[in-house]
């Protein structure tokens, strides 16, 4: 490795770097929105650089800068908002920002390309998809119709999209959320660019399509030599595949270093903290969450010195005088921290970031006796409009809840995991009586409320009640966030008045860790974390037992997150709340569940204890989604044989005859093809569906 | 693709027949005797009346009146103008070529302004460009067609001395005649309908250009130009499609002040006199008409859907 010297953060010690064979050095990069509430500050001297064929990653939190950085690179930010005020983009020695606006067009995907978060938006919907592919050779490289196709087919072949003659004139709606992604790739790699950015490209997607596309990303930068920048919130996706990271904090880079030294030792404590607040499938369950408190500061009027000093519990006075720069603390690390050196020295937990010894988790005593939920052989269909024959609509039966059978007992927390398409969220709205369920059995509380109407539902609803997964469209954005939570009190009379209906919302507002204030406020002005406590308090107005939690954190930032775990596990106990957690994301579930159930496809794959389903996992599916799933640990990752689930989740539509797995299991025999399984008790309260265990 | 095409052909009819139902009964439903209208201020006898309606057919229950009046129609027989004694149909026909003409007229004036002045527009937001367009587009919303042809016929008086002529010259017999007459309403109506247009187009690309896939498209390195003719312009189309649509459906039968203003006897005029004369029978048949009509471009805006969108295409 060459020797390098690095900038030092915003202060500008402009380097001569180019000799080094960077293939990009972002140089004091500033980027600023002009808006008409004032100037956003969204990149503040942001400094990097990438070698020809490595995989550098940004990573941080929404708003911290990351995607507009990369924007600035391409120079695709929204104009006329978005500017790039200072610093140098050099891109194999030339400086991108100096060229003209046609000269960077023929950079632009001839030799950076770039991958987006949403494939399902970022494909034209009005062209083939073999032609979206083609274009960039076509202009690039002037190559001829007949060529840039045989092309087009070669490269759908390499990002491993089957019988791709079809696919190239089919257009993206025919195309799978991962079958997208892949075809973005593609796009990507058409003229063989040298450095390939993709940002968020795998957050929209389910994990085992996750682990796929990240793969194939990997492999064909290794195969054609590409540089790749990923960019990511996801700290596991950085450890499995990053060589190098950045990590950025309120548009100022925190630390910078390799994969493993960032892991190893982080220097920051916004880096320690971050890695501590995502709940871990290799470490055993902690008590609680550990969490960063507060939020990141508003970009609009950002505070002096250090960004992270508000939220963090090494503070001194020194870090709010003056913005630390990024410096080598250790070789190859760098850090924006004035205690950095102190924390090489002495560690995380020498500067108080972390507690000692993590308490491990207090058992819960449930109450013995009568379940309070059991649902048992739930059936929930749908008919979806299959095309028209003439004037008649013919109809297509999608078993979205295909014989779902669970107790859930007072005081519990059960998880329901899947992948998109499972039918989890079928399974919450059936149970809210959002869905009429087909056939099968709902007893709460010793009554069937299956087919319950009027008086009963009313009294059901109110103690069964629910969390949504989106805190944005979930809230009317035209109420006070105190009408919100008042709402469902006054329509159920349970406060006689408004007056004491606003005593009550403010006592949940502070219950859920808000200021009694902000019940005047509208949904707009809140973060989405405080938006999803809003949604919390709402529930909670309503005195329920049960609580539906519909991927209550899935749109929230990890260190968001844990508050949020954290605050569901504290009003479990403080009032003896019986939840129904559903989410995709496994380690999440695992560590606020006490029993899980696995989803695929309708169906139940496995149902068992926390500990035992993550420890010794029965089916192939749910060892699958496990192995899917990458730690945030370079080390740990690399040792790990991970084995990638191929093909795609089988449209709801038309599901495999047999096991519904079997067309993905590696374990899949001809016997699969024919009986479905049922879900039987392998062992003491552990079941699972799958004749091959 | 066929059967979208054979479904949206078969929803036709229903729609129409929805029309003629209402539009009979409704009909009956308004004050005023078309009998007793007719012989308005002669002295007849209650004999006379009754001898009339009996001839007319409107002595008979309202429903066998309406069945009656369906069959012939499927038949293609409109009946006679009460007031006129003229077959329906032909009284429709010798105004329908001018009507069409003027409403094709003013829609391909509208299109041709609308596509390229919108796109503009939306590419140079809120630069001077865009400021020119929009003030040519709120002035065409808030102007009244009449009152423009009013000033465009008083321009051309006293700068040319051109009066609208009193006949209708078809095109086939005298184009340029045709066109110098038509011209001037078409540009009349044509102003507003380009001017909704422009603003939907507008409005439009913008949306477009917002989407992920033109920042794709850009990412690509593909020319801007072929970013906004590739790319943007086919998705945006279609609600412009929309408007330009039900806008022309609309001009079909809704010229009623323009005609007056240009002297031109034409549908709307017709459709004035029908209702004001109860002439029952040519009501109906216009009112079945404009329905056809906007039956018809409502199908080709499906079609066209189907033309631009692959979505709707494969389904």
């Amino acid at each position: 490795m060459s020797a390098v010297l690095q900038t030092a953060g915003g202060a500008g010690t402009v380097q001569s770097a180019s000799a080094a064979g960077w293939l990009l050095e972002v140089e004091d990069l500033h980027v600023h929105f002009v808006t008409s509430r004032g100037v956003v500050r969204a990149v503040e001297g942001i400094s990097y650089q990438v070698r020809a064929g490595e995989v550098v990653a940004l990573v941080g939190e929404s708003g911290c800068g990351k995607s507009v950085s990369s924007l600035a690179i391409m120079q695709l930010l929204a104009k006329p908002a978005g500017r790039i005020v200072g610093g140098r983009i050099l891109f194999q020695g030339r400086d991108l920002l100096k060229l003209s606006a046609d000269e960077m067009r023929t950079i632009r995907g001839r030799d950076i390309a770039m991958i987006f978060q949403e494939p399902m938006t970022s494909l034209n919907p009005v062209l083939t998809v073999g032609f979206q592919i083609m274009e960039p050779m076509i202009i690039h490289l002037a190559m001829s119709k007949t060529a840039a196709r045989a092309r087009a087919l070669e490269l759908l072949q390499l990002v491993g999209i089957p019988d791709p003659e079809r696919r190239l004139d089919q257009y993206p709606h025919q195309f799978s959320g991962g079958m997208r992604q892949r075809a973005m790739i593609a796009i990507g790699l058409a003229c063989d660019p040298k450095l390939l950015i993709a940002d968020e490209p795998t957050t929209a997607l389910d994990v085992t399509i996750q682990a796929q596309i990240l793969q194939l990303m990997k492999d064909l930068s290794r195969k054609l030599g590409i540089a790749l920048v990923i960019i990511t919130h996801n700290l596991g996706v950085v450890a499995r595949y990053a060589d190098r990271v950045n990590v950025m904090y309120s548009a100022r880079l925190a630390e910078q270093g390799t994969a493993e030294g960032i892991f190893e030792k982080p220097l920051h404590p916004y880096t320690a903290g971050l890695l501590r607040s995502v709940p871990r499938l290799d470490q055993p369950r902690g008590k609680r969450l550990e969490t960063i408190d507060g939020m990141p500061p508003s970009l609009l009027d950002a505070p002096e010195g250090c960004r992270f000093a508000a939220r963090c519990p090494a503070r001194i006075d020194a870090c709010v005088v003056a913005a630390p720069p990024l410096v080598e603390v250790t070789p190859q690390h760098w850090s924006a921290c004035v205690r950095s050196v102190q924390m090489a020295k002495v560690g995380p937990a020498g500067l108080g970031l972390q507690s000692a010894n993590p308490q491990p988790p207090e058992p819960k005593i449930l109450a013995a006796g009568e379940p309070l939920l059991r649902v048992h052989d739930l059936r929930t269909y749908f008919e979806v409009a299959a095309g028209m024959k003439l004037l008649k609509s013919t109809h297509v039966e999608v078993r979205a809840v295909d014989g779902l059978s669970f107790n859930i007992r007072r005081g519990e927390t059960v998880g329901l995991v899947g992948e998109s398409g499972c039918g989890k969220t079928t399974v919450g709205r059936t149970l809210l009586r959002l869905e009429n369920p087909t056939s099968g059995e709902i007893i709460f509380d010793g009554a069937n409320v299956t087919r319950a109407s009027g008086d009963q539902l009313k009294r059901y609803r109110r103690q069964v009640q629910v969390i949504f997964q989106d805190p944005y469209s979930s809230l009317n954005p035209r109420m006070t966030i105190g009408q919100i939570i008042a709402e469902p009190m006054l329509v159920y009379k349970l406060q006689p008045n408004r007056k004491a209906a606003d005593r009550k919302v403010r006592a949940l507002l502070t219950q859920v860790g808000l200021f009694d204030y902000m019940a005047e406020r509208y949904p707009h002005e809140l973060s989405g974390g405080q938006r999803q406590r809003v949604g919390i308090a709402r529930a909670l107005a309503m005195q329920p037992s049960v609580i539906i939690c519909d991927e209550p954190v899935s749109a929230l930032d990890v260190s968001i997150q844990a508050q949020i775990i954290n605050l569901l596990e504290d009003l479990q106990r403080e009032f003896g709340l019986t939840y129904l957690f559903i989410a995709h994301d496994l380690a999440v579930v695992r560590h606020i569940s006490d029993r899980i159930i696995v989803m695929y496809l309708g169906k139940v794959m496995e149902i068992a204890d926390r500990d035992a389903l993550y420890s010794e996992p029965l089916h192939p599916y749910t060892k699958a989604l496990l192995d899917a799933v990458p730690i945030p640990d370079p080390a740990l990752e690399a040792a790990r044989v991970t084995k990638v689930l191929s093909g795609e989740v089988p449209s709801p539509l038309n599901p495999p005859r047999g096991c519904v797995f079997h067309t993905r299991c590696p374990l899949a025999g001809p016997e699969c093809k024919i009986a479905v399984p049922e879900l039987r008790e392998v062992r003491p309260g552990h079941y699972a569906a799958c004749v091959k265990i | 693709m066929l059967r979208y095409i054979i479904q949206r052909m078969l929803l036709m009819i229903p729609t129409l027949l929805g029309v003629a139902v209402l539009c009979f009964f409704m009909l009956r439903l308004m004050p005023g005797d078309p009998v007793q209208m007719m012989m308005d201020g002669a002295n007849v006898s209650k004999h006379v009346l009754d001898a009339e309606r009996a001839r007319l057919g409107l002595d008979q229950p309202i429903y066998i009146q309406f069945f009656k009046w369906l069959g012939a129609a499927l038949t293609g027989d409109f009946g006679y103008s009460i007031w006129t004694g003229k077959p329906v149909l032909y009284e429709i026909g010798i105004r329908l070529e001018l009507s069409l003409q003027v409403a094709v007229m003013a829609t391909i004036l509208a299109v041709t302004l609308a596509l390229p002045l919108g796109t503009l527009s939306a590419i140079y937001k809120d630069t001077w460009i865009d400021h020119v367009i929009r003030v040519f587009s709120v002035a065409g919303l808030a102007v009244p067609s009449f009152w423009l042809g009013m000033i465009i016929i008083l321009g051309l008086l006293t700068m040319f001395s051109w009066i609208p002529p009193l006949t209708f010259t078809p095109f086939m017999q005298d184009p340029k005649a045709n066109l110098l007459q038509l011209i001037w309403p078409a540009l009349a109506v044509g102003y507003r309908y380009s001017a909704v247009s422009t603003r939907m187009m507008r409005s439009s690309i913008l949306e477009v250009l917002q989407e992920d896939y033109i920042r794709t498209a850009r990412a690509k390195g593909v020319y801007e130009r072929l970013v906004i003719s590739r790319h943007a312009l086919r998705n945006a189309l279609l609600p412009v499609i929309t408007v330009i649509g039900i806008e022309f459906a609309f001009l079909f039968g809704g010229l009623v002040v323009t005609e007056q203003v240009f002297n031109l006897n034409g549908i709307g005029k017709l459709f004035v006199m029908a209702v004001s004369r109860g002439d029952y029978t040519m009501i109906q048949a216009l009112v079945l008409l404009v329905s056809v009509v906007f039956v018809l471009v409502n199908f080709v805006i499906d079609m066209l859907y189907a033309v631009f969108d692959p979505r709707i295409r494969y389904r």
